[in-house]
């Protein structure tokens, strides 16, 4: 059986391709053979994230239009065995992107034997973002504490319950899952920031995890190496909690309280 | 702001502001996009059948479905022309 993941969130900027990046690989890390596809086309990044740029021959487009085949298409990922990148396209139109042609292809990795493909979603609500929803079995909603980002997770959530197969076929709906990133605790302990709490009550949907805002993100996608093989920081322990109750094991969550630094931290400046 | 808050860097709690227009503008938003997709078109319909027999205006017809407890009531609101 084959799990379709959709990560999406209407925003752009929110981290919806470093955490497909991240929940992929620690799925793959987990041993399941698991395929990552960018629905970005014209406007690749998740490459660049897997740190695979320069070994893109094929795209996703070529295989939906039968210049290549999915297996010329897939790049294996540096760093786990069973990951494969499949990217978008930089130059054709979105609208390559056409419905029988992304079930073609999604099909075609069932047969594979993939146990998880995880469609990293363009930003909006247009063609592209609605292809990558359109076979989702589960969805993890990325939103940051920040008022038009939880306003358009909203407007995506309504889109999955009414464009979805699943949701059209009348079938069991697209499970959701709620990733709140970016989340700084000091700023939510003060008043700042909507707690994940408080996003969590608006969208009315389960918490899968929240990553806290890091500079890891940043080093991560400067060398394009996944944010979750950053051994040792809170955005790597806080993904693979995330990817672990996704799986359905239970983990407390960590890193969402703010702790008031002590004296000597204060005077020393420690982190 | 006064200069106590400039000298010790008081910032506000907004997030609560926040919370309370999210919470107004996400209930709104799905109020409308809950309604079926084929008002708009049960609206065009009725102004064409409607038309038939008198002059109408297209903005003088108003559909719109209500829910009231377990029921849900379609609601159609047709203005008539005046001198009739």
């Amino acid at each position: 059986m084959t799990t379709i993941i959709t990560v999406t969130s209407g925003k752009g900027g929110v981290g919806k391709t470093t955490t497909s990046a991240s929940i992929a690989s620690g799925l793959a890390l987990r041993g399941f053979k698991t395929a990552v596809i960018d629905f970005d086309v014209g406007l690749r990044n998740l490459d660049l994230i897997m740190g695979c740029e320069r070994r893109v021959v094929y795209d996703f487009v070529n295989v939906i239009q039968g210049d290549a085949n999915l297996h010329q298409a897939l790049i294996k990922d540096k760093h786990c065995d069973n990951l494969f990148v499949l990217p978008a396209s930089q130059t054709r139109d979105k609208d390559a992107l056409t419905e029988e042609g992304v079930e073609k292809v999604l099909k075609e990795l069932e047969h594979q034997g993939f146990d998880y493909i995880v469609c990293d979603s363009p930003a909006g609500i247009e063609h592209g973002a609605v292809m990558a929803l359109t076979f989702a079995d589960e969805a993890i909603v990325v939103t940051n504490p920040e008022v038009s980002s939880v306003r358009d997770s909203d407007r995506i959530l309504g889109i999955i319950q009414s464009k979805s197969r699943r949701a059209i076929e009348g079938r069991e709906p697209v499970k959701e899952h709620l990733l709140v990133t970016r989340y700084s605790p000091k700023r939510a302990h003060e008043g700042e920031m909507l707690t994940y709490t408080d996003i969590q009550e608006l969208l009315r949907i389960p918490l899968l995890g929240v990553i806290p805002e890091s500079e890891a993100v940043l080093q991560a996608s400067n060398q394009g190496i996944p944010a979750i093989h950053q051994k040792g920081t809170p955005v790597a322990d806080a993904y693979q909690d995330a990817i672990g109750r996704f799986l359905g094991e239970e983990h407390p969550l960590r890193f969402v309280e703010y702790e008031k630094p002590g004296l000597i931290k204060r005077l020393f400046g420690g982190k | 702001m006064s200069w106590l808050s400039l000298i010790f860097g008081e910032k506000k709690a907004t997030a609560s502001v926040a919370k309370e227009r999210l919470q107004l503008i996400i209930a709104h938003e799905r109020a409308c996009a809950s309604g079926p997709d084929f008002l708009p078109e049960l609206q065009k319909d009725l102004v064409a059948v409607i038309s038939k027999y008198f002059p109408v205006n297209p903005d003088d017809i108003k559909v719109g479905l209500e829910k009231q407890g377990n029921y849900e009531v379609l609601e159609v609101n047709i203005v008539l022309p005046e001198g009739r």
